[in-house]
Parts: C-alpha cells; structure tokens; sequence
C-alpha cells in the first residue's frame, strides 16, 4: 500500500476545475508492484529483467514502431502544442507534469528520438532526445502506470495522437525485457488456466449462479434463471467474472436474467469462457489479446449458439466491438441477423423499442440518477447503428426505466468524459493514490449534480469502473453504494410475470 | 555570379533532401499496417464521413478549437496566412502567372503580418503557459524563431529594402529550367533565401512531419465499422 497521501478537494462547480500549477515529480514515488518470475513467463515473457535489457528494449521499440502506423505517425508528428495538457484526469488530480499527455509520450518519444531518428541521434540535446538506462525504465514503470487508456486526450489533439496506444507500447516493451506489472500479468495468467480474472472454478460458477437463481426466486417469486453451459442455447452471454459476485456488480447480472426472462429467449453463461475482460489490451499485447479473445470464440461454437452478447463492461467491449472481428473473427456460425458480437445494452434497448418489456418507472423512484459514460464505451467503440450510439442507448434504457435522470456537465460526459480514475490495469491497491486522485475530475462533475439535483445513484456499464468508485466514492465523502450497475435499474423496473 | 551559383546548389540540394525524405516518410507511413480498428469518437460510420472529417481538421482544426481556443487563434492564424504566404509565392514560378495568384496578392499583402502575429502567440504561449514551457524543448524555439525570421526578412525585402524583384523571379525561373542567372544579392533577400532552405532541409527530420502524418492517424482516419466490415493488417493479417 502506498503512504497516506490527502484526497483532492471539490468545489462547487465544475467549471471551477483550474488547471492546476504543475509540482514537478508529485508522483514519482507511484509504482505497482513488479509480477513474479511466474506470472511473467506464463504470458511468454522472460521472469526478471533480461541482460543487456537496455538494447533489447530499444529492439522492441522499433519493431513495435515497424507493426503500428499509429506509434510511428504519433511518435514523429506531436508538435508540442499543447493542447492535450490539461486533459488528463491524472494531470488534474495529482499535478505531476509527466501526467500531462504529451509529457507522458515523451517518455517515450525521448527514447524513439535517441535511436530511430536522425535529429536524436546526432543533436540529442536539440529535441530532447535521451540514451535508455535505468531511470528511464524506472521513469517508464511509474507513469506508463498513471495512465488509464482512457483516450480522453486523443479526443483534443488536432491529429488525435492517442496516449494509450503509446502506454501499450511502453508496457509491452517493458514486458518483453521481463518487467512486467503484478496486477495484470497475475490475472491474465489465471484468466488463460481457470477461465476467468477471478480464478473461480466451474464448480463455485455453478454454486454462485445456484444461489443467485435462489435469491431472486426470493425476492421476486418468479424462477429467473442464470443458466451455465447449456448446449444449443440462443445467446451466449459473456460478462465481466466480477459480475459474479462484487457490489454493485450482481445486481446488474440479476438485471440480465430478468431481462432474458421476460424477453423468452435462452441464454448461457459459459464456463470456459466466463471472463468478458480482456486485460491484454492493457498490456498491449497482441498474442494474448488474441488467446483470450478465441477462448470466447471456441465456447460459443461448442455451446451452438446463434448470438454472442457482452455484459456491462468498458474495456471488454472495446476489445470485442473493435477487435474481436479482427483477431477471431469472421463470426459466420452466427445468425447473421444480429450484430456480432452484440452489447447487452442494444440486446435490452431492441427489446424495449418491440415493447417486449413491461417496465415500471415508479420502481426506481427512490432513485435519482446520473450516468457515467465509460471511456472505452464512450470513446473506443459504439452501440446501436448510428453514431454517439453509446451515448444514446444507455441514458435511453435508464429514462425508459427511470423518472429521475439527470445529466452531468457537458464537458465531463460523452466523449469528453473523465475516467473514473482505476481503468487500463490500474485497479489494485497498490496504486490507490493514483486512482483516488485521477478520479477527482469526475467526482467534481458528480458533486455538481448532487448539489444542484440531490442525485443518489450514478449509473455505470463498467466492471472497473463499477469497482473503482467503490473505493472512490468514499473518499470524497458520497455513500459507495450511489455507484448502480444499468441493468440493475432495468431489472428493477421490469414487471416480472407480467408477459408469461 | 559565385553567389547565384552557390545559392542554386544549395536549392537544388535542399529542394532533393524535402522530396525525397518527405516521400520517403509517405511510403513509410503508408506501407506500415494498421493492425487493429481504432478511431476515436466521434468516428464516422462511413467512408465519406471520414473524408468530411479530416477535411474539418485540416480546414478549421475542429478539435484544437474544442481543446484550446487561445492556441487554435493563433494556430489557425499562422497556418491560414501561410497558406496565403505560399500561394502568393506561386508568382516567382510561373510565367505568365494565374489569375487566381494574381486575383490574391492585395490580400496576400496581410498575410505576412498574420502570420507574424500567430507565431507570436504561439510563441509567447511557450513562455507564458507553464504547462505548454515544460513541454517545450529547444528545437521546438527554434522552430518557431525560424519561421518568424523567415517573415521578417520577406516584410523587409517588402517594405524595407526593395530589392529588383524581377531579376529575383528571373533567377528563380532560371533555377526550374536550369538556366542559371544572376541573383540579386540584397542582404535580405540572401538571408530570406538561406532560411528557407534551411527550412526545407530540417522539414522531413522535424515535427513538420505532422503535415503528412496527420492524413495517416488510425484514430482520425479508420471507418467505425468493425462489425461489419473484418479489418486485418499486420500482425493481426497472418
Ligand atoms: C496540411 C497542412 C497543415 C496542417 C493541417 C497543420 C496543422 C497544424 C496544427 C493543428 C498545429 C497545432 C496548433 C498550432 O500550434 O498551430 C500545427 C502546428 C505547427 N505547424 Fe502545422 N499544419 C500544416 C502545415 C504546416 C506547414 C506547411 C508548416 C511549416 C512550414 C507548419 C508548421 C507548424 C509549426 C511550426 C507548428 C508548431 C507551432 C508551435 O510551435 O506552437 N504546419 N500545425
Ligand atoms: C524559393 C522560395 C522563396 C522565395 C524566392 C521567396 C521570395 C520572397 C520575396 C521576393 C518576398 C518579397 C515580396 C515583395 O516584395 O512583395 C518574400 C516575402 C515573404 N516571404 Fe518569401 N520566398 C520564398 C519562400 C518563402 C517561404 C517558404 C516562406 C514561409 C515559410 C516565405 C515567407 C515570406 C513572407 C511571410 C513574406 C512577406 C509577406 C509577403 O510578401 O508575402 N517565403 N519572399
Ligand atoms: S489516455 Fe487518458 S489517462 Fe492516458 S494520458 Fe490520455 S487522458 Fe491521461
Ligand atoms: S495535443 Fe497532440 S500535438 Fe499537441 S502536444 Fe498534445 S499530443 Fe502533441
Ligand atoms: S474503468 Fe471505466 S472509466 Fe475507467 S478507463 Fe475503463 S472504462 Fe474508463
């Protein structure tokens, strides 16, 4: 765990958000903590820092470089303009200048200057180019480890030069030359044994999921059922393992249950592929990412079924809307009159636009909403067939469900909006003074809505994002439990028995 | 005469070293594969849609306006008034000269000064941001100390000391055919012609790359469409 450090403060207004004065290296000391020798080489990385690592890391990058238009085009063309400085959570929350967009690339970029262009190599001084050595890797570990992939900065580039494509890189280098990062490496090396992030067992899945089917039954007097492996099934639902079992989390894959249930279509969950997360991404890794993606692909040919859909998950369904065509697709054994793969939120709002929901609104009275749109849903990838259809969708399942909806300041939702602070590998404790701070933007953004609405619930579609705010809602004094799962508010509304 | 030689030398070299090392770039940027789909929001779903927006950036620079509205004032200015700059300069390489060129150059005349002036912003922004001085390193100074010379000293041959400028285009026609004639040798005309092929020189190694790779981002230029239509390339091609 990291030292005590002070939470950010809020004021009253978002629009009160200064852009911070820079304090030159305020979050040095944040590191996560390196992976075992085990977790490395699991994923085919060497288990300690390789010899003559330095030259081997320079390799990397420019084979790296030689794969990825992006990296090259982005490397090369910056213009220092600054207009990417003050758009980072990060940057805002915690004053360190290297969280500045442009100042993280440049980590990066110093190093691609030395080695690969002509100006780095002979007047180094000139564009700031510098030789790698230990404190660059350092350097490297601790800020390509205070960025969450969120993109928010590639939205204000004038050229869209994306941050996070250069964190994946910088990890993935760092990787190679066997100085990986624990959080990641450990759970993708349980997710490709076990099956999912959580390293749960078929056999506690099927306890789990018979408890829940238990528990609603309770509750609702109705059978909902959260089948498992069930061959021949309609749709394969796939969802973050933390749906399983984590607040707020369940109450969302209760919401999917009621929904399947009312709508009368089959569904399973999958035991071999019971993961939606796809940590790969964050470690830009494009061999894993590509493993774990087919283990989805290979469970929804075995089960037989007609449709994939994912469950509420940010970065998960960046890698599956965008990549998984790409890595493991074409999706052909699938009925080609549905989107493949298909987000859970348009399965729901398709549902309720045929009126094969009977929604009460007044059942989420009690509940004054606002939602935060998940930056990899927001700016990574899309819903429904039009453009901002990740905007429109879910506030349109939250509205048919829902009499209070309110939200947030412009310029804190859509594609401007701020990460939640935990995403892009950064969950664990270990980095909870990054994440308590990176989420000061979007805290301010809530305080306003609060104050001005009396707002008590803010939705997400995001596992992550779901459990960061647990962790952040607290430390700027609002009650965990505002955090809601979406289809925790559909379930709640759905008029169970009322269409059988 | 030496001089006019020497000149033509370092034009024709300059002039070999910006074509050369900017389509070199070109074929580089256009040969690496882009393996994954990775437009950024708002993404087009379309291909003209694509082509709508990079018009957007290129023309108004919609998202710096988005981001930052005293840089895109200044950006955009210096940028717009060199266009003008560059077209009015057409007038030294062809003979007759089109209407258009011509139809522009009472215009033409303020752009100078607009460009001077958003250099100006952009550069006090280096000294005045604190965010925008940490990011700033050395070449990114001289960078901008070199485009305002260059206009100073194009304003000077204008407004200061006139030079003939007929025997200037003279020599610049006989550079195309290689057909050598004398330069003028005015001091501001030999210094604006120096900092101009420096300028050449340094564009394919510097962040000028931005001009041709900006038209290459996967995150402005890809089709939101990975459902539909199965991307590979690369890595993700084998
Ligand atoms: C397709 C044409 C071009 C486009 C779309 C374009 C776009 C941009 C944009 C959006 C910026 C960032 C904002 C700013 O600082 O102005 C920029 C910066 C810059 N551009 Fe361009 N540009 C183009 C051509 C050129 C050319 C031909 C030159 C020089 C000969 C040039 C020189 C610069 C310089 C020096 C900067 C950095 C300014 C600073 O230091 O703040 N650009 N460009
Ligand atoms: C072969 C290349 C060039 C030649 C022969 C040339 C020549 C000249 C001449 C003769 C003038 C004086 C105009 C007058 O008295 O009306 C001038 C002005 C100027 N030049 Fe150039 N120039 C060249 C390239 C450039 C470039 C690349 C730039 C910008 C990056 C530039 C920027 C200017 C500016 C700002 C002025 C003053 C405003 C104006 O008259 O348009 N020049 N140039
Ligand atoms: S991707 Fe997000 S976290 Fe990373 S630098 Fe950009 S704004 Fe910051
Ligand atoms: S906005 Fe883009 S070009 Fe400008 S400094 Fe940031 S990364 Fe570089
Ligand atoms: S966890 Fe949520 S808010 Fe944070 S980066 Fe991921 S999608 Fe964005």
């Amino acid at each position: 765990m990291t030292a005590k450090f002070d939470t950010p403060e809020l004021f009253k207004n978002i629009e009160i958000i200064d852009t911070p004065k820079y304090e030159v290296d305020s979050m040095a000391h944040s590191s996560p903590y390196p992976a075992k020798a085990q977790h490395n080489e699991k994923l085919g990385f060497p288990g300690e820092l390789v010899d003559n690592w330095e030259e081997k890391a320079v390799t990397r990058l420019g084979e790296l470089v030689d794969g990825s238009r992006a990296l090259r085009t982005f490397l090369d063309s910056c213009v220092k303009c600054g207009a990417c400085t003050d758009k980072c959570h990060y940057y805002l929350g915690t004053k360190d200048p290297k969280n500045m967009p442009v100042a993280r690339q440049d980590l990066l970029r110093s190093i691609y200057r030395r080695y690969y262009t002509f100006a780095g190599k002979y007047f180094p001084r000139l564009v700031g180019a510098r030789d790698m050595d230990k404190s660059v890797l350092d350097e490297w570990y601790s800020y390509f480890h205070q960025c969450s992939q969120c993109r928010r900065c590639s939205v204000f580039c004038p050229y869209g030069i994306d941050t996070a494509e250069i964190s994946m890189a910088a990890r993935d280098i760092m990787d190679t030359v066997g100085h990986g990062q624990k959080y990641c490496n450990e759970i993708l090396g349980k997710l490709q044994t076990i099956g999912n992030n959580l390293g749960l067992p078929e056999k506690a899945l099927i306890n789990t999921l018979e408890d829940l089917e238990e528990e609603v039954e309770e509750d609702t007097g109705v059978a909902v059922k959260y089948p498992v492996d069930v061959k021949g099934a309609d749709v394969l639902l796939v969802v973050p393992s933390a749906d399983f079992f984590a607040e707020p989390h369940i109450d969302g894959l209760i919401g999917y249950g009621k929904v399947f249930h009312q709508a009368g279509i089959s569904w399973t969950l999958s035991s071999y592929a019971s993961e939606a997360a796809n940590f790969s991404m964050f470690i830009g890794s494009g061999d894993n990412l590509k493993k774990v993606a087919q283990r989805i692909r290979d469970a929804a040919e075995e089960l037989g079924v007609k449709r994939i859909i994912v469950g509420e998950c940010g970065h998960a369904w960046r890698v599956a809307y965008s990549f998984w065509n790409t890595l493991v697709g074409p999706f052909d054994f699938l009925d080609p009159n549905y989107p493949a793969p298909q987000h859970i939120v348009e399965f729901t709002y398709d549902l309720i636009q045929r009126g094969a929901l009977n929604l009460d609104k007044e059942a989420n009275d009690h509940r004054r909403i606002t939602f935060h749109d998940s930056c990899n849903v927001a700016r990574a990838s899309r819903m429904g067939n039009i453009p901002g259809g990740q905007f429109i969708l879910p506030r349109a399942l939250i509205t048919a469900s829902a009499n209070h909806f309110f939200d947030m300041s412009p310029e804190t939702i859509h594609e401007n909006t701020f990460c939640c602070g935990g995403g892009g590998g950064l969950l664990t404790d270990d980095l909870m003074e990054i994440r308590i701070k990176g989420a000061m933007p979007r805290m301010q953004a809530l305080k306003q809505v609060v104050d001005e609405h009396d707002v008590n619930a803010m939705v997400a579609i995001c596992a992550i994002c779901k459990a960061q705010f647990s962790k952040a809602l607290p430390a700027y004094q609002f009650p965990m439990d505002m955090i809601t799962s979406l289809h925790q508010v559909v379930g709640d509304a759905i008029q169970l028995g009322t269409k059988d | 005469m030496t001089l006019s030689v020497v000149y033509a030398i370092l034009f024709y070299a300059a002039t070999l070293l910006l074509v050369v090392g900017v389509v070199r770039k070109i074929i580089i940027y256009a040969r690496t594969p882009a393996p994954l789909k990775i437009p950024v929001t708002p993404a087009p779903t379309t291909k003209a849609g694509v082509v709508w927006r990079m018009t957007k950036e290129v023309t108004v620079f919609q998202s710096l306006f988005k981001a930052n509205k005293w840089t895109w004032l200044f950006g955009w200015m210096f940028h717009v008034a060199l266009a003008f700059v560059l077209f009015r300069h057409l007038r030294y390489f062809q003979e007759p000269v089109w209407a258009i060129v011509a139809l522009i150059q009472p215009i033409g005349q303020y752009a100078g000064f607009a460009m001077l002036a958003g250099l100006t912003g952009l550069w006090a922004r280096r000294f005045l941001v604190d965010r925008v001085r940490y990011i700033t390193s050395l070449s990114d100074h001289l960078m901008l100390a070199l485009l305002v010379a260059i206009g100073l000293s194009g304003l000077a041959i204008k407004y200061l000391a006139h030079t003939d400028i007929v025997a200037l285009k003279t020599w610049v026609l006989g550079l195309m055919y290689f057909d050598l004639q004398p330069l003028p040798s005015d001091i501001f005309v030999l210094l604006h012609l120096g900092l101009v092929i420096i300028l050449m020189v340094i564009f394919p190694i510097s962040k000028l790359l931005h001009v041709p790779g900006l038209f290459f981002m996967p995150t402005r230029n890809q089709v939101d469409n990975p459902r539909e239509v199965r991307h590979t390339a690369g890595w993700t091609a084998k």
